[in-house]
């Protein structure tokens, strides 16, 4: 396939049936294939469209710098669009994030501000909204509440699923900034709305959730639960376990929030099982297994594997 | 009925440390008023107008409760019940 800009190739991503995974004939699991886009994550949906939005609306111009909070594939994904249309990107990340994502945003010439371990990816959005207001003309895209987010998967994601397998009845995604979710989870309420939409939102370590009071909590923005019909909390040791299992089985190296979603989707693929329904179930591989390597998710025993991921922002 | 409740370290001041603690009932509300009659004080941070709080999610054996009839969500022995902040992911 050819284009003639490597932002022209964002999407289109394959979609390929798991069927070792899948449980029966009539109920099948299908894996749509994000980390084929051209920083190896979903991201460059979200990214792409944020970014060509706001220069649209005229917030954007050549020489800009861009503020974002991120646990590292969004960062990494504005980082290479960044480049390519010449502005500066500042990321707040978590510093409970894996080198490799560090390592891929300097490739790409972001700079990395850290954010405190505890609290996760809400102390990002906190110092991130800090350095926003002491940096006016500073440009901040923030994942969690643009509608341009959603919208690259309303636009896209759906439209591409659908046309690939119009059987579909399950979509499971992740849970973070919602936008797959949102986006898609609209499309699909609009134009077949009998797809259940299902959540996977991983579960961290108590690091991440030591909060100094519950008003620190946070939603984002672009959340709305009506567009999804079950949401389910994984934690790290299911999310190993299935991101071995895809691996062992379909030969799919994912990252580790793609195990959660492949361990909600094989929830659903039993209650359709047990119900004698049919089912084509979409399940997304937000990113492969690279950046993980270095958490050891890959190697050893489950045991293992749980124990070094403890307070690491691992999806 | 006994199931195993979770609790979030920042609602541990409630029950003296412990991270996790039994609930009794059939309901999650049931449950959180059991809680309540043991560990004075916690049902106000879970609730609000008979509804969960924003900030709160609540699991029954990892399925979020607000798409399983709230805090009507029945449950039954062995179950766990885990109690976490709402934090963002991106």
């Amino acid at each position: 396939m050819r284009y003639d800009d490597l932002l022209d190739s964002v999407g289109n991503t394959p979609l390929v049936g798991l069927p070792r995974l899948s449980p029966s004939p009539d109920v099948r699991l299908w894996a749509k294939l994000e980390d084929q886009n051209p920083t190896g994550s979903i991201k460059d949906r979200a990214a792409l469209r944020m970014l060509v939005e706001a220069e649209k609306d005229g917030r954007l111009h050549p020489g800009c710098t861009i503020l974002e909070p991120t646990s590292g594939n969004t960062g990494i994904s504005l980082a290479m669009v960044a480049k390519i249309r010449g502005y500066r990107l500042v990321c707040v990340m978590p510093e409970n994030t894996s080198i490799e994502r560090r390592q891929l945003l300097a490739v790409w010439g972001a700079e990395i501000v850290d954010s405190p371990a505890a609290g996760g990816s809400n102390e990002a959005v906190r110092v991130a909204k800090g350095m926003a207001a002491e940096h006016p003309d500073w440009v901040m895209l923030y994942q969690y509440g643009n509608p341009a987010n959603a919208a690259a998967h309303y636009d896209t994601t759906g439209p591409e699923i659908l046309a690939d397998l119009p059987s579909i009845t399950h979509f499971v995604a992740g849970l973070g900034t919602t936008g797959t979710l949102m986006g898609v989870g609209r499309f699909f309420r609009e134009h077949k709305p009998d797809v259940r939409i299902v959540a996977a939102e991983p579960r961290y370590g108590e690091l991440v959730y030591g909060l100094r009071n519950l008003d620190e909590g946070f939603v984002p923005e672009l959340y709305d639960e009506s567009l999804i019909d079950a949401r389910f909390s994984v934690g790290p040791r299911d999310a190993v376990r299935r991101t071995r299992e895809l691996l062992e089985q379909e030969g799919i190296f994912a990252g580790i929030s793609t195990g959660a979603i492949l361990h909600a989707a094989l929830a659903q693929a039993a209650t359709s099982v047990r119900a004698a329904e049919s089912a084509d179930i979409v399940l997304v591989v937000c990113d492969g297994g690279w950046k993980y390597l270095s958490t050891g998710a890959y190697e050893g025993t489950i045991d293992e594997a749980e124990d070094r991921l403890e307070g690491q922002l691992w999806a | 009925m006994a199931v195993e409740v979770r609790i979030p370290t920042i609602l541990r001041t409630y029950t003296d440390g412990a991270k996790a603690v039994d609930g009794h009932g059939d309901t999650v509300a049931e449950v959180i008023n059991d809680l309540e009659s043991r560990h004075g004080g916690i049902k106000e941070r879970l609730v609000e107008a008979g509804d969960l709080r924003r900030f709160i999610n609540v699991y029954v054996n990892d399925e979020d409760v607000r798409f399983t009839g709230g805090v009507e969500t029945p449950v039954k022995d062995g179950d766990t019940v885990v109690v976490l902040p709402a934090v963002a992911g991106g």
